[in-house]
């Protein structure tokens, strides 16, 4: 009985082990942490649009092309969050790779009906990002603007939902951040 | 119709795929011969077939300059339909090794000799969850035109 009790405890702490580790992989710590590189790409409408824009917001930068199936998988998960999470703080910048252009772009975000804001992308833009060599390839930005986790390929929907939800500060664990004195009075006195 | 194969030769070679002619073509003015692209498709990748179901796939294609052979006709082989990870029904595509045919016309008043029969591959290559962006390979086959 005894060392049944054992086998099952050493299961309990590995499988624990096991989660903590997966979590830790999925998003890097804040202080290993790069500044995501800067570009400034046109959008649908021909608007010029600068990443540090989105500065304050935790983005999901996803670098993707019409011709990607994978790509074609994530797209409504992507429309999803943009809905749920854009009040909190967060966005969603489609980065198309199409060699064709918006001519090829524009249709496929109508006929996806996609929500969120998609750029152009160029081969110098990627070049900054490691060359993204192949699509999709999501990079995961916290509020900073800096890089939290990269996803290459398709991954789950929970995966990025794990990891948006962490950046938002959403996760339980974040509600028990320990808060200082007057702040919490300016809180109770509603200033 | 005068046709031979007589030695491999690789020359073409990149990240998910490798070319290799089938061999030198002996061909005679005014009649046809036919050449084999031989494309082996790394393990782990896939590339689209030249009939893709799906219309937002890009096709493989095989192209030729117009001399000094004419091409009549290219014979692509039956495609793979597999289905992957991040489709929804079997997509057409080619995996593993397999050999495209191309039937040229050998024009009556083609220069004789040793000569090159130039031509562009172009695939688009997908892993069970990535894929890389199109790819445009040279290819070339070694003629020996009489």
């Amino acid at each position: 009985m005894s060392r049944f009790l054992l086998c099952l405890g050493a299961l309990l702490l590995v499988s624990t082990s096991c989660t903590t580790t997966t979590e830790a992989r999925a998003l890097k710590p804040e202080a290993g942490r790069k500044q995501a590189p800067g570009f400034d790409l046109k959008d649908s409408t021909g608007k010029a649009v600068k990443l540090s824009e989105y500065k304050g917001k935790v983005v999901l930068l996803n670098f993707w092309a019409t011709w990607c199936g994978p790509c074609k998988v994530e797209i409504p998960w992507f429309i999803d969050f943009e809905t749920r999470y854009k009040d909190q703080g967060f966005a969603v910048l489609g980065v198309a790779m199409d060699d064709e252009g918006w001519s090829i772009v524009k249709p496929y975000i109508d006929q996806k009906k996609i929500n969120y804001r998609v750029l152009m992308g160029t081969d110098p833009v990627a070049q900054l990002y490691g060359g993204v060599e192949s699509l999709p390839t999501t990079f995961v930005l916290d509020r900073d603007g800096k890089i939290a986790g990269v996803h290459i390929g398709l991954v789950s929907k929970s995966e990025y939902e794990n990891d948006i939800k962490q950046l938002l500060g959403q996760k339980k664990a974040n509600w028990f951040q320990p808060i200082r004195l007057g702040d919490l009075a300016s809180m109770l006195l509603g200033r | 119709m005068a046709v031979s194969v007589t030695a491999a030769l690789a020359f073409g070679q990149n990240e998910q795929l490798t070319v290799a002619s089938g061999g030198k073509v002996v061909a005679k003015r005014g009649e046809t011969a036919v050449a084999t692209v031989r494309i082996t498709v790394k393990p782990g990748f896939h590339i689209n077939s030249n009939t893709p179901n799906e219309e937002y796939l890009i096709p493989l294609r095989l192209t030729w300059e117009p001399k000094p052979l004419v091409m009549e006709s290219i014979k692509f082989p039956t495609p793979k339909q597999d289905k992957f990870e991040f489709s929804e029904k079997p997509l057409s595509v080619y995996e593993g090794e397999f050999v495209i045919e191309t039937k040229f016309k050998v024009p009556a008043d083609a220069p004789t000799g040793m000569g090159l029969a130039s031509g562009k591959l172009r695939y688009q290559a997908c892993s069970n969850t990535a894929c890389y962006p199109p790819k445009t390979v040279p290819v070339s086959i070694p003629l020996d035109i009489r």
